[in-house]
């Protein structure tokens, strides 16, 4: 019996604790790397290499299973036989959850928009926070998204509608 | 290594049936090998592990279907298909250009060297030649990606082993490459820079006098690398005698680059195949390893990133001046014919086979990628391996998926 317990609460949350837990929250986003494309070798750049350094910005990319992260970057081109299995990992991991999609290919099926195998879209399968064009983004690009992920993070109520919905596993619209 | 068949998968019900198969091994195994068919006698169960498709050892999103009598692998499967995006397909609806657009992400380590065979492969239909300057700035980039390719590998090993340092020196020392080859194409990752009949634009100001202190930077990399890693007494434990490919039957799987050099075959398209780029002007060594197991494949993906570099200083040396596009006229039509152009890209030998009946984009290409004939050989080598080994031959072959699947 946590503060929100399986995404209800029972009363309103104070607005100094609501600060507080999200201040928390997203400072130590556990990234699940879905590395499948081009765009894995740039998330790696930008969380291995030394000039890029994502670690800094409080993202932490060893999650050991996606039962231990809050934020999945699907990074490269989602094929048709690969899209169920990360629908099955998707719902794995533990709710409040993000989704970060990284790269053309994972946006809209990128230069690949008419091959016969290409799931064009990875918004068709799970409900997408941030988009990052490119192809492949620059690892800045990636950082820039995390960034404003953690904005969002912030703004969020933690009693009102969209977080509800999110708990509840639906998609809500970022604008 | 005697048995060269492809490797039957064992079932329980065949009266012959061998947990391990019949083969040499390496002196020290023997007695693991025995507690194997212990294990066998006394009726333990195997165990079948999915490795993969989500994995951090694959590379990507290679499946392999491991079955494991305790900690030994008894059969292999890789499953392939899950990057497959219909390369073959996609293009025969591009016009040429468009083509040079979509083939940098078949391997996406080294997008420049995919370009130019299939440029090639079009010069050579519509019988026009780039001109010296193009193809010496061709040469340069090819091995820059090259050097870019295999910096990452050099880290990404250590990595697979267990060591995490050699990944980050890995990937600095890869920023700099790849920030040479950003500003001269404009892409990072992608460049697509070539235009059938020379490139896209001249070498920028100062670009030269800059690629040298790079290569400055990766042959001490190198360097580094060799002591860092190569003369590590825990990396040499744990991959000397792993994963050992005779280089016959590397040649007959159709193993090709490091992999099978790596095995003793003295075999390099850039010096041995048609003469392409300005190698046939360049003075190189090519390196062999005669052990063909991890540590070699290591070793000569080490000496070659070396021999890149002083490539690349020699092509800076012998840069000729003068244009950089033939004379092509601006709506591309090849005519009709056939040609084949095969290369040496950093993962193996790369080949386009290219049909045209005349019209602005290809009839057919089939492309002949690298690394799907090199992880063709998987199921051969797993056989008889232990699991934390499985993922140190999976590292040391360097495949990319996108050059599997296409």
């Amino acid at each position: 019996m946590g503060l929100a317990d399986s995404g209800m609460l029972q009363k309103p949350v104070a607005k100094p604790l609501t600060w507080l837990l999200n201040y928390s929250r997203k400072y130590s986003l556990w990234m699940f790397q879905w590395g499948l494309a081009c765009c894995a070798i740039e998330m790696g750049a930008a969380l291995a290499s030394p000039r890029y350094d994502m670690m800094r910005i409080g993202v932490i990319p060893f999650p050991a299973s996606p039962r231990q992260a809050d934020l999945i970057v699907i990074s490269g081109t989602v094929t048709d036989k690969m899209a169920p299995a990360i629908r099955r990992l998707y719902e794995q991991m533990p709710d409040p959850k993000y989704v970060i999609s990284m790269g053309s290919c994972a946006n809209c099926g990128g230069p690949y928009w008419d091959s016969y195998s290409v799931t064009k879209g990875i918004d068709q399968i799970l409900p997408v926070d941030v988009y990052v064009p490119g192809c492949p983004p620059r690892p800045e690009a990636l950082i820039q998204a995390v960034v404003m992920l953690q904005e969002q993070i912030q703004n969020e109520g933690i009693g009102n509608d969209d977080m509800r919905k999110r708990w509840n596993g639906e998609p809500i619209n970022v604008v | 290594m005697s048995s060269t068949e492809q490797p039957v998968t064992p079932t329980n019900d065949s009266p012959d049936f061998k947990a391990v198969p019949d083969f040499e091994v390496a002196p020290g195994m023997q007695r693991h090998l025995a507690d194997a068919r212990v294990n066998v006698e006394l009726d333990t169960g195997d165990m079948i592990i999915n490795l993969g498709p989500q994995h951090p050892a694959t590379h990507g999103t290679l499946r392999l279907v491991v079955r494991l009598d305790g900690e030994r692998v008894i059969a292999a499967d890789p499953v392939i298909g899950y990057m497959h995006r219909g390369y073959e397909k996609l293009t025969e609806f591009r016009t040429y250009p468009q083509v040079t657009t979509l083939i940098n992400r078949i391997d996406w380590l080294s997008s420049f060297a995919n370009e130019v065979p299939f440029v090639h492969a079009a010069e050579q239909l519509m019988e026009i030649e780039a001109p010296p300057r193009a193809q010496y700035i061709r040469t340069a980039l090819t091995e820059l990606s090259r050097i870019a390719t295999f910096l990452l590998f050099l880290g990404e090993m250590g990595l697979q082993v267990g060591a995490l340092t050699p990944a980050f020196y890995g990937f600095r020392d890869r920023e700099h490459v790849l920030n040479l080859i950003e500003s001269a194409t404009g892409g990072r990752f992608h460049p697509n820079f070539n235009r059938i009949g020379g490139l896209k634009d001249d070498l920028p100001w100062g670009w030269i006098a800059e690629t040298r202190n790079v290569m400055k930077i990766v042959l001490d990399a190198c360097d580094v690398f060799e002591d860092l890693v190569l003369g590590n007494e825990i990396f040499q434990a744990r991959t000397r005698s792993v994963g050992i490919i005779p280089g016959e039957l590397g040649a007959s799987y159709g193993v090709s680059g490091s992999n099978l050099r790596a095995s003793g075959v003295d075999w390099d398209l850039r010096r041995d195949g048609a003469p392409y780029l300005a190698y046939p002007e360049l003075d190189f060594e090519v390196f062999t390893h005669p052990d063909g197991d991890s540590f070699a494949r290591y070793w000569v993906r080490l000496q070659e990133t070396r021999e890149s570099a002083r490539m690349v200083l020699q092509l800076l040396d012998k840069m000729p001046s003068g244009p950089i596009m033939a004379k092509v006229a601006r709506i591309i039509k090849v005519p009709a014919g056939e040609s084949w152009v095969e290369t040496e890209n950093p993962l193996g030998q790369m080949g386009y086979y290219v049909v045209s009946k005349g019209g602005t984009g290809p009839f057919r290409v089939k492309i002949r990628s690298a690394s799907f004939s090199n992880v063709s050989i998987l199921p051969w080598m797993l056989r008889g391996v232990y699991v934390p080994d499985v993922v140190t031959i999976l590292a040391s072959l360097y495949f990319i998926l996108g050059d599997i699947d296409r």
